[in-house]
């Protein structure tokens, strides 16, 4: 699994355009040595899993944990956006978004 | 190339992918109240806004009515189900990831039958239908008519970011050729009507209750494998399906025509000229890194609830049309009409309000359609099905004829009150006044003898002649088959 844990500085730069975030070659080159560092530690995991151990998404054997259909109190809009930079019209404020038509 | 050549020489492919917003009272992961319109950012949580800390809860109810979904559109609903985050960064949703489901959907490998207007029936395979949330509404500020390209900044407005949805996706529907618009909008009708019967959503197309995402493709005969598709997005109403799909096959043909490469993107749809324009190129930009959603525990319907949800779903539209066919005793050709003029619910409730089936779908069908149009409004806003079923009660008693009957209606339609106070105030009932019966023919007696001469001699359709002074004497008021009793007493006698 040492191979699968190795992370390169290509995949982190598509990462990061995919977290838009700009990121110097530099710290592209950094963030994939960070990265696989922490994933060949996690990887260890694999040496105890045995092939009847099957991949785990929950660890506990819970189910159906479902709300009733009933309304709550929520947020009055001045509460909504108390903690928003910018606001405008009751609406949060966001720059520019770029990327699509 | 126009749509006729293109259909001629390439097999079109339909790929429909269709979001429905469930009515349910809250949200899909919290308790804000899931409602259209109100002021902006009123209808949110911590949870809505994706505040840290917060934790979302399925909405029990929303799994229900996706359960039914499922069930409607006869599909298996999965044993266990979880959610998963799908990644982009977009500011419709505070999170930065969507609630959705990737490779467990709710329900899956359905297949619902759509009937297009001519009675054609075209089966069409679900894929899966699975939960999600909606996401919150952008304005655009700053640019030409809201459009992102050229805005300064956007402005965010969360009330419908966690909107229960369920996306339904059909396998690649091939094989309808130049019927492919018709069969685009049929299908999508059909979920509406289905959405609407099972009482999972109001189904507003115009409130974005149902929205469509459509994908088109085309190949060069029907063993060809699937040619490279395109897909318009949020098409809202069932003409700009029609008009969408038509326009990307003929768009598409020209471009196989001229050797060219269909580009696989997404497309706008524009409703001013029924044209589509490019949108976003598919790339690795569709990079959404879904994962399991830690915060939720699988959703595992037991085999209890989901039998005892499809022993409780109501008549589907198709078996209704079925049923209603056969104790009626129409056509379905009249059938089609009645439901493409979108009275089948009126004339159903009329006819269990007492009326003949062919008496409500005349009544409906007829003046009250006629009406309605000329007031610009739904004929079912006009009058209910009791009134109609009264009004023809007075007929069936003999208190009115078919032309009384309709100036009764009139009064009706202008909202003053039941058929019978209509008749009353307006003095409209049949005269059972036998004295002025009689004057009247006796009147139309002496003034035609010439016409009594024709009937002495055997000419019986003459009496069609003496029908209208007696008519007119008494105000359209007398009772034909009594008068006609009367003329022959009087003259035979």
């Amino acid at each position: 699994m040492a191979d699968a844990a190795a992370i390169t500085a290509g995949q982190v730069e598509h990462l990061a355009e995919l977290a838009r975030i700009a990121m110097t070659s530099d710290e592209l080159e950094k963030t994939a040595e960070d990265l696989g560092r922490i994933l060949s530690s996690v990887a260890r995991v694999t040496e105890v899993a045995t092939d009847d151990v099957p991949a785990t998404s929950h660890p506990m054997p819970l189910t159906n944990v479902l709300r009733e259909d009933v309304v709550g109190t929520p947020l009055t809009a001045e509460q909504a956006l108390s903690g928003a930079p910018a606001a405008e019209d009751g609406k949060f404020l966001v720059p520019q978004i770029l990327g699509e038509d | 190339m126009k749509f006729t050549e293109a259909v001629a020489t390439y097999d079109p492919a339909l790929g429909i992918e269709v979001h429905v917003e469930l009515g349910t009272a809250t949200k899909m992961f919290d308790d804000a109240p899931n409602t259209f319109g109100g002021g902006a950012n009123e209808n949110t949580t911590p949870t809505s806004l994706g505040l840290p800390g917060s934790l979302p809860v399925v909405n029990g109810t929303a799994v229900e009515y996706a359960i039914r979904i499922g069930l409607a559109l006869g599909c298996e609903i999965a044993e266990s189900c979880r959610f998963a985050r799908k990644n982009y960064f977009y500011p419709d949703l505070a999170k930065n990831f969507q609630t959705s489901q990737a490779d467990e959907p709710i329900a899956f490998d359905g297949q619902i039958d759509i009937e297009l207007e001519d009675g054609t029936i075209v089966p069409v395979e679900i894929e899966r239908a699975h939960m999600e949330e909606d996401a919150g509404k952008n304005t655009h500020v700053g640019g030409a008519a809201g459009r992102i390209h050229g805005a300064d900044h956007s402005l965010v407005d969360y009330n419908r970011a966690g909107v229960p949805l369920v996306e339904i996706v059909t396998r690649p529907i091939t094989g309808v050729g130049e019927r492919a618009p018709e069969v685009a909008a049929a299908y999508v009708r059909t979920l509406r009507d289905i959405f609407r019967a099972i009482g999972v959503s109001e189904a507003r197309m115009e409130q974005g209750n149902v929205r469509a995402d459509i994908n088109v493709s085309l190949r060069e005969g029907t063993d060809a494998p699937l040619g490279t598709r395109t897909e318009t997005k949020n098409v809202n109403s069932f003409r700009s399906i029609d008009a969408a799909v038509r326009y990307e096959i003929s768009r598409q043909a020209d471009i196989l025509a001229a050797g060219g490469e269909v580009l696989q993107e997404t497309r706008h749809f524009h409703e001013a000229d029924g044209s589509t324009s490019a949108g976003r190129v598919k790339s690795d930009a569709d990079d959404y890194r879904y994962f399991p959603e830690p915060d939720l525990v699988p959703v595992a319907p037991s085999r209890e609830w989901v039998e005892e949800i499809r022993a409780n779903l109501p008549e589907l539209p198709a078996a209704r049309r079925r049923r209603l066919l056969g104790e009626w005793g129409i056509s379905e050709l009249e059938m089609r009409d009645i439901i493409n003029a979108g009275l089948l619910d009126p004339v159903e409730a009329t006819v269990a309000a007492g009326a003949g089936p062919d008496a409500a779908r005349k009544w409906w069908m007829g003046e009250i359609a006629r009406v309605a149009k000329q007031k610009e409004a739904e004929p079912a806003e006009l009058v209910s099905p009791e009134h109609v079923a009264q009004l023809q009660g007075l007929i069936d008693e003999g208190k009115l004829n078919d032309k009384l009957a309709r100036k009764v209606l009139a009064g009706v339609l202008d909202g003053r009150g039941a058929p019978a106070e209509v008749m009353e105030a307006d003095g409209l009932q049949i005269v059972e006044d036998t004295g002025a019966l009689e004057a009247a023919v006796d009147e139309a007696i002496a003034q035609n003898p010439d016409v009594v001469e024709k009937i002495k001699g055997g000419k019986m359709q003459a009496i069609g002649a003496l029908m209208g002074p007696i008519m007119k004497a008494t105000r359209g008021q007398a009772d034909a088959g009594k008068a006609r009793e009367l003329i022959l007493a009087r003259i035979n006698g």
